[in-house]
C-alpha cells in the first residue's frame, strides 16, 4: 500500500497520520513532510503509526531526525503506536529508549502536555 | 530445491517488489505465518542496504537476490560494492542513536543491520566467492 499522510492540529499539538508502508522508497515523502512541519512552527509533534502496514530503518531514521530537529528547537515529538509488529522494531533497535510512545494520539499528547507544561 | 531468482537495478522503488517476492516464495516454501512479516522486513532491510551502497559507489550493477528452499527458507542478497564498505556493519547502542552528531545514513545503516540481526536468526554477512560485493544470507525454517 503507499504512503498516506495526513496532518490535524489538536491544540498545540500537530498530529501526523501516516499509513501504508515507510520504506526506502516513500521514506523521502515522510522527511519532506515533517521538515513542512517544523519549518512552518510546529513545535509539538505527534506521529500517530496507526495505519502504518510496514516501517523499515529509513522509515525510523526519518523519525530519529525530526525527534532531533524538535528536540534543539525547544520543542517536542511523540509517536502513537499499538501495533505489536511495530513495537517489536522499536525493541530490537533499543529505539523505544530514545522515543516517547503512546498506545493513543490522546495518550501522547496528554503525557507531552504533562511532561512540558504545554 | 526450486530456487528463484530476482536481479534489480539498484533503485529505492524496486526494494518492495523483492519484499513481496520474497514473502511469496517463503509462503510457497512453507515458512510458518507467524515468520512472514520478519522475512518481509529482513529481506526489505539487505536489499535497502544493498541499494544504498550501488548508489554510494556510482554502482550501476543489478542487486541479486536468490531465494531456494531445499529443506529451509535461504535468502542471498548479494551486491557488488567494494567488500571493505560492507562488512563495516554494526548495531549502535541507545544512548548513541539520538546523539546530534550521527548522521542519519549512520544511523539508518546501524539500524538496518540492528534489524536484520534481531529479526535473523541464521543471518551471515560474508565477502562474495567470486568477484568484488558482499552477500547477506539468511536461513528461516520450514514448517514441513
Amino acid at each position: 500500500m503507499e504512503l498516506s499522510l495526513a496532518t490535524r492540529t489538536v491544540g498545540e499539538h500537530t498530529v501526523l497520520e501516516v499509513g501504508g508502508e515507510v520504506d526506502v522508497y516513500t521514506a523521502p515523502r515522510l522527511r519532506e513532510r515533517l521538515l513542512e512541519l517544523i519549518d512552518g512552527g510546529a513545535r509539538h509533534v505527534v506521529v500517530d503509526l496507526g495505519r502504518v502496514d510496514f516501517l523499515d530503518s529509513t522509515g525510523l531514521g526519518v523519525l530519529v531526525g525530526a525527534l532531533k530537529r524538535l528536540r534543539s528547537a525547544g520543542g517536542s515529538f511523540a509517536l502513537a503506536c499499538d501495533k505489536e509488529p511495530l513495537l517489536k522494531i522499536f525493541r530490537i533497535t533499543a529505539l523505544d529508549q530514545v522515543f516517547p510512545l503512546h498506545p493513543t494520539v490522546d495518550a501522547a499528547i496528554s503525557a507531552d502536555s504533562a511532561g512540558a507544561g504545554a | 530445491m526450486a530456487t528463484v531468482k530476482l536481479s534489480f537495478s539498484p533503485a529505492p522503488v524496486h526494494v518492495r517488489t523483492a519484499r513481496l517476492v520474497g514473502v511469496a516464495v517463503a509462503r510457497r516454501a512453507g515458512v510458518r505465518e507467524d515468520l512472514l512479516d520478519e522475512v518481509r522486513l529482513a529481506i526489505g532491510e539487505a536489499c535497502t542496504r544493498a541499494v544504498a551502497l550501488h548508489r554510494q559507489y556510482g554502482l550501476a550493477d543489478p542487486v541479486l537476490v536468490e531465494m531456494s528452499d531445499g529443506g529451509s527458507y535461504a535468502v542471498r542478497v548479494v551486491d557488488r560494492a567494494p567488500i571493505e564498505a560492507g562488512i563495516g556493519l554494526t548495531a549502535l547502542p541507545p544512548d548513541e542513536l539520538a546523539n546530534e552528531s550521527l548522521t542519519d545514513e549512520a544511523l539508518t545503516t546501524g539500524v538496518g543491520f540492528a534489524l536484520l540481526a534481531g529479526f535473523v536468526e541464521d543471518l551471515q554477512v560474508r565477502p562474495v566467492d567470486e568477484g568484488i560485493g558482499t552477500e547477506v544470507r539468511m536461513v528461516w525454517p520450514v514448517g514441513r
